[in-house]
């Protein structure tokens, strides 16, 4: 059935009929579930694979199918990452997740934060042109669709407090010590 | 347009289909056109089958519209043998079923040579498990005229078994 089933996503492939490909990859922060359309990245997910493809299903296309070779280049670069030998990712992001242009903008600048390095939520709202709009950023990174990769773990609270994480605040420490931030963890 | 529909129909992850439903829609397809066009008809069903997914309206029976899918590419092989030259394994060997015991291959044989619509009733009964109400829908006719296909080619096959 495994080669049927591969002959088949081969040619659904090819006719353009996969929205959303997908694989699951393990890490360090457990099993990741990565999904990509056709312009690119657009989900790394913490939760459970269903709950992901269910929310995959409805906010982008219902055309959702395991199609592991679409995101054979992003498990790679996430092994070296997570093993130290890489300090930026280079795919391709697609944003549909992301519904508001302020989010959009708090998301983007984020994934400028450099290796090792840190910024603030009073940072990131004012990169997105809203000085005061705080709280805003703050639920902008937790509704990061691409962790990882857009690395919302390297906003913490002004004072260097870790602050809050959708994965939870032991996988913010855990990727904050991999790029060797050790103030206070 | 597609958010509006996407909060009335909640369609699961294509995936779940393939999971839930490969191997019910294969068994039927080797049944109803014989194991080696069954392939090319397996992934014919799930390619119209994906096409077609954004814009399906009721998520209530996935696998019954699944199996409908497979059958119209059933009921394509079915015309497209009838135009080529037959095939030497279609010879009618089997008109005397009882030479290979009462094996399911031999069986479904028989049914493979029965009428358009018995056949097709028979293979959604037994091959399928679809109940008459989704066979109806399947070959368009109601429920009652699906249950009297079945008993037909039913009623047929006995008697070539048991000549």
């Amino acid at each position: 059935m495994n080669e049927r089933i591969a002959t088949l996503v081969a040619r659904a492939e090819r006719e353009g009929l996969v929205d959303v490909a997908y694989a699951t990859t393990d890490s360090p922060l457990g099993t990741l579930t990565l999904a990509a359309t056709p312009a690119g990245l657009v989900r790394v997910g913490y939760p459970d694979t269903d709950t992901v493809l269910q929310e995959l299903a409805g906010e982008l296309s219902p055309r959702v199918l395991r199609a592991p070779a679409r995101l054979d280049a992003v498990r790679r670069e996430l092994d070296e990452y997570f093993d130290g030998r890489r300090r930026d990712f280079d795919v391709a992001i697609d944003w549909s997740l992301v519904r508001t242009p302020f989010r959009r903008a708090v998301l983007e600048r984020t994934a400028r934060i450099p290796y090792g390095e840190t910024a603030t939520y009073r940072d990131m709202a004012e990169a997105a042109g809203s000085r005061d709009a705080v709280r805003a950023a703050g639920t902008a990174l937790g509704a990061n669709p691409i962790p990882v990769i857009v690395p919302c773990h390297r906003v913490l609270r002004t004072g260097g407090d870790m602050g809050q994480y959708a994965g939870g605040p032991e996988r913010k420490r855990i990727l904050l010590q991999l790029e060797g931030w050790n103030k206070g963890v | 347009m597609g958010v509006r529909r996407s909060s009335v129909v909640r369609l699961p992850p294509f995936q779940t289909l393939l999971d839930d439903h490969a191997d019910s829609v294969l068994r039927y397809l080797r049944a109803a056109v014989g194991p080696n066009e069954a392939e090319d008809c397996f992934q014919e069903t799930f390619l119209s089958a994906l096409r077609a997914y954004p814009g399906l309206r009721d998520a209530s029976n996935l696998g019954g519209w699944l199996i409908t899918i497979a059958h119209r590419k059933a009921l394509d092989a079915h015309r497209a043998r009838g135009r080529r030259p037959v095939p030497v394994e279609h010879l009618p060997e089997a008109a005397d079923p009882k030479r290979e015991g009462h094996s399911e291959p031999a069986l479904w044989r028989a049914v493979r040579r029965l009428p358009s619509k018995q056949r097709s009733a028979v293979f959604l009964r037994f091959a399928a498990d679809l109940d008459y109400v989704q066979i109806g829908q399947a070959i368009g006719c109601t429920d009652v005229a699906a249950r009297q296909n079945v008993r037909a080619g039913l009623a047929t096959i006995r008697k070539g078994w048991a000549r």
